[in-house]
């Protein structure tokens, strides 16, 4: 593997401002990268080679003038195939948007592009974004780096395992019940779900509207505040967009927390849980308090209607996000249909993968006439009370420390045909989703076997900055995140 | 039919005429657009768009609102309605739903058959869907055009208030009036701006209990909502008396053929699974808002009406004329600010004016005489330079040509009674015969010496004039 791979968004951005490479070295040498590496991790489903050189020629003019230098120019990088990039094709994994290439930007893909990231390609995930395994992917499953018989995590399964990998210096996936954090959390990772409303869902493929949020994955904290700030903020173009300012997330990493308190939820630490990942947990609370941190048992009653509310509330908001993909406009559109109904029934039939059919078939029966009220509204009241019980306990506490995930990373197949053991992986990421509350997902411990296990931590709503500067504390106080098999 | 009476409601349709979408920047309503030219990412539903409230649509409808004496809600909700068409490119509209923009108010219709106050339930917002065209020169497929997509509407349900076809015509006219006077929509059926589908049902004279209602749609005139109620009513009448009940349906009114037809039963209804649309938070109208509204509301037709009758003095009747378009309104009160007097530039405008504009689709902005022009011309009667006859001459030329001035050209009275005087004494001398006829108790004969000093005046003299002289020096 070449070293400039190894290499980190900071310190891959340090050297290209001063010069010790050209961006279009840098580019080369990844695109090699992903050639000879990923097939066997099968992280990429489009490598844009000819985009990105051009775009590494004119980030290389601009660091050469010294004019409008951001962290990101010149920086090659792949995101998730669930952003819009204009003439790039976008797919989010699924057959039915087929070779759709997008006439615009997104406002994300935007942002990258202003400042002179290099897009090196889009990255495999589970098919719009329903999963947690990367297996529902219409380009077949992505490996994970630290064993390839074993899934990534999902739906942002291809962005974390190429951050894992070196094959991206850092990234960005989407995280609607725990797409970001539970692929970090198993490919030894860090990721970040921001504050619901944080950054622009304009250009991101909608799947469940008031959950989607965007946010970084890279091999450290200091790399993910940096993703953060490069796309954080208001957007005139979503209206759920939060019109806060945005803070110097690199600023805030101080590294001291000392008098944060940090709450550990009873409700979490239950039955089903690994010992070992409860062990690994624990361990980071103790590393926490020796860096000056006071920990405290706090409760959150409702956490345990939280999977079933989540269930209810995405598919439904997703039911309505894909009628869009009719086959009249774009995308895959069946042959040889008699009438309209049919083109319709046989387009949707042929093009959506199965997962995401039995979510919208979920989504429309909770929002049928006569099952409204029953379902969705009263899941919608429940959601209110998982949201107060956050607040109440974060009005005690800085932030929640928990696992990420119940388990270490599983093996591929292993839980592909039982839905409901595959929607428990997300038990611990579901609840701060529906609550919109930012988490932060970080490597904390490697089992045994030598896989990785992650912990979580829950702030207050817009309080990244302080969960990037404990989890940047935790970080220099141990050796985790450097664990990352980059040679794999 | 007096043992049944017929209950009418209407649902109206009205697209806002805002610059651009109600969910996006394209420009809205752009006539004579070629297909697909006047659309974006959001309003063609392209993967990872969303929605943005567009202002002016909301301060439109507030409009609406508050001239038909609706309350406005502080707090209302966009809602999405699923359902999958082609011209739908979301599969879902959003729109409103149990938490509409305006409650209650109401639609006062005083027309020369009508005069009564039908009520309305609720105002919203919601966007149009695209157009589907059929004939678009291939046997075996159909297009769709994009460019109304997204075109904010407002949706008007009024009570079951109307008894007949004709209350039902009038109160579209008068709710069609108020939106053209407010400036929020053009009001056109025929182009599609000003939308209509009924609801009819017939009950026994005297049952309070409403009967099974039937829908219609494709009403494309007010005329055509006429005659479809008609039809319908005449229908259900037929169905009961025969024994049988009605069917809750929609039906297509069939213009050419003049007869509903079956569209969809209600088992074959849509279940739309309205939600409240989580890509838009809810709308705040703050009462400030509402009040600046009220504030720049426009006078309209009946109140614009009832000042001309007292300030300018002029005939209800024509009031009622003159308001009912209020560009032409404004077009009158012009004349009448630029120093004509009211009655006799209303006389000119109702008659001169409007029998050049009676063919023209544009009305008054199709006139091309200033309105300070006008005022010149009939100032010009007043003075005595120039006959009424004339006048009508000089105005039909002006109009014609397109003239920006008023040029009495060759046209000039002559009002100099003196000089009047000496030709009507020498008319006088040169038709004895004539004079000793009047004389004679045929007073009618005024008429050939009037017509003989307009001869020897070329149709200069004043006739007035002519007239008061002539009577003088007759007797």
């Amino acid at each position: 593997m070449n070293e400039l791979c190894k290499k980190g968004l900071a310190e891959t951005s340090r050297l290209l401002r001063e010069g010790e490479f050209k961006s279009i070295e840098l580019t080369e040498v990844y695109l090699r990268e992903i050639e000879s590496r990923d097939p066997a991790i099968n992280a990429f489903v489009t490598v844009c080679a000819d985009e990105a050189m051009a775009a590494a020629r004119a980030a290389d003019k601009r660091l050469a003038e010294g004019i409008d230098i951001a962290p990101l120019t010149g920086v090659p990088l792949a995101i998730k195939d669930i952003f819009v990039t204009e003439g790039v094709r976008t797919t989010c994994c699924s057959k039915i948007l087929g070779d759709y290439v997008p006439p615009f930007d997104g406002t994300v893909a935007s942002k990258l592009k202003a400042q002179g990231a290099v897009l090196t390609g889009k990255l495999n995930m589970d098919e719009f974004a329903m999963g947690s395994s990367n297996e529902y992917s219409a380009f077949g499953p992505v490996k994970n780096p630290w064993d390839k018989e074993r899934t990534p995590g999902g739906s942002s399964g291809g962005s974390a395992a190429a951050a894992a990998a070196g094959l991206t210096p850092a990234t960005l996936g989407t995280d609607t019940g725990g797409s970001i954090r539970q692929p970090a959390a198993f490919c030894g990772v860090v990721g970040l779900k921001p504050t619901y409303g944080r950054v622009s869902r304009y250009g991101i493929i909608a799947f469940a509207s008031s959950l989607d949020q965007v946010g970084p994955i890279a091999r450290d904290v200091t790399d993910c505040a940096i993703m953060l700030g490069a796309i954080a903020g208001h957007d005139p173009r979503d209206a759920t967009s939060i019109p806060a300012p945005v803070p110097d997330y690199l600023e805030a990493l101080t590294g001291d927390i000392k008098g944060r308190t940090i709450g550990i939820p009873e409700e979490y630490f239950v039955e089903g849980i690994d010992p070992e990942v409860e062990a690994a947990v624990r361990g980071a609370a103790k590393v926490l308090e020796r860096l000056g941190a006071k920990v405290k048992e706090v409760s959150l009653p409702h956490t345990k209607y939280a999977v079933a509310c989540y269930y209810i509330v995405a598919p439904a908001e997703a039911s309505a996000n894909l009628a869009r993909y009719d086959g009249i406009r774009y995308g895959h559109r069946a042959k040889g249909a008699a009438e309209l109904d049919e083109l319709f029934r046989r387009s949707r039939t042929e093009g959506f993968g199965p997962e995401v059919a039995l979510r919208i078939v979920v989504g429309t029966y909770v929002l049928s006439s006569g099952y409204y009220d029953a379902y969705y509204l009263k899941a919608q009241r429940v959601r209110t009370l998982i949201r107060d019980d956050f607040l109440d306990a974060l009005g005690g506490c800085d932030a929640i420390l928990a696992p990420a995930t119940p388990t270490p990373p599983f093996a591929l197949g292993e839980k592909a045909d039982d839905p409901i053991k595959m929607y428990l992986n997300d038990i611990f990421t579901i609840p701060a989703s529906l609550a919109g509350l930012p988490g932060l997902a970080m490597p904390c411990g490697v089992t045994k076997s030598g896989l990785p296990v992650g912990m979580q931590l829950i702030g207050r709503p817009l309080d990244e900055a302080g969960l990037l500067n404990i989890g940047h504390a935790y970080e220099r106080a141990t050796e985790w995140h450097k664990k990352v098999p980059l040679d794999g | 039919m007096s043992k049944y009476e017929a209950v009418i409601g209407l649902e109206v349709h009205a697209q806002l005429a805002t610059a651009s979408k109600m969910f996006c920047a394209c420009a809205s309503n752009l006539r004579g657009a070629e297909p697909n030219t006047t659309i974006c990412p959001v309003c063609t539903g392209q993967p990872g768009t969303l929605p943005v409230v567009n202002g002016g649509a909301v301060e439109m409808a507030i409009k609406v609102g508050l001239a038909l004496g609706c309350s406005i809600q502080g707090r209302s909700v966009f809602a999405r309605k699923n359902y999958f068409y082609p011209d739908l490119p979301k599969g879902y509209q959003i729109s409103q739903y149990d938490k509409p923009l305006c409650h209650g108010g109401s639609v006062k219709v005083r027309t020369k058959d009508t005069d009564k106050e039908i009520a309305l339930i609720r105002i919203h917002l919601e966007e149009d869907a695209g157009k589907l065209l059929h004939d678009y020169g291939h046997p075996e497929q159909s297009h769709v055009d994009f460019n109304r997509c997204g075109v904010p509407l407002i949706e008007i349900v009024s009570g079951p208030d109307m008894r007949s076809p004709k209350e039902a015509g009038d109160y579209l006219r008068t709710l069609r009036n108020v939106l053209v006077y407010l400036g929020v929509c053009e009001g056109n059926l025929q182009e599609g701006n000003f939308r209509c589908d009924a609801n009819v049902s017939i009950r026994p004279a005297g049952q309070k209990e409403l009967g099974t209602r039937t829908e219609m749609k494709n009403l494309n005139s007010f005329k055509a909502v006429e005659r479809a109620l008609a039809y319908e009513i005449e229908r259900q009448t037929k169905v009961v008396d025969g024994g049988g009940k009605v069917v809750q349906e929609t039906r297509l009114w069939n213009d050419a053929a003049g007869r509903t037809e079956q569209m969809r039963t209600k088992e074959e209804a849509h279940d739309y699974r309205y939600f409240p649309d989580p890509d838009l938070m809810p709308l705040i109208v703050p009462k400030e808002w509402v009040e600046r509204v009220r504030g720049s509301l426009p006078e309209l037709a009946g109140a614009k009406a009832a000042r001309f009758v007292a300030e300018h003095g002029i005939k209800e009747a024509d009031a009622a004329i003159l308001t009912d378009d209020r560009r032409l309104a404004d077009y009158f009160e012009r004349v009448v600010t630029a120093g004509a007097p009211a009655v006799k530039a209303s006389n000119w405008i109702i008659s001169e004016l409007m029998r050049e504009l009676k063919d023209t689709e544009e009305g008054i902005a199709a006139c091309p005489i200033r309105p300070g022009h006008l005022a010149e011309l009939i100032k010009h009667i007043e003075d005595g330079k120039i006959s009424g006859k004339m006048a009508k001459t000089i105005f039909e030329k002006m109009y014609q040509d397109g003239s920006d001035k008023v040029d009495l050209g060759s046209f000039s009275q002559i009002s100099d009674t003196s000089e009047i005087e000496s030709i009507v004494d020498k008319v006088i001398a040169d038709n004895p015969k004539q004079l000793e006829q009047y004389r004679g108790g045929k007073t009618a004969v005024m008429g050939y010496f009037v017509g003989q000093v307009m001869k020897a005046t070329k149709g200069k003299a004043n006739p007035k004039i002519v007239n008061e002289l002539l009577k003088k020096k007759l007797k």
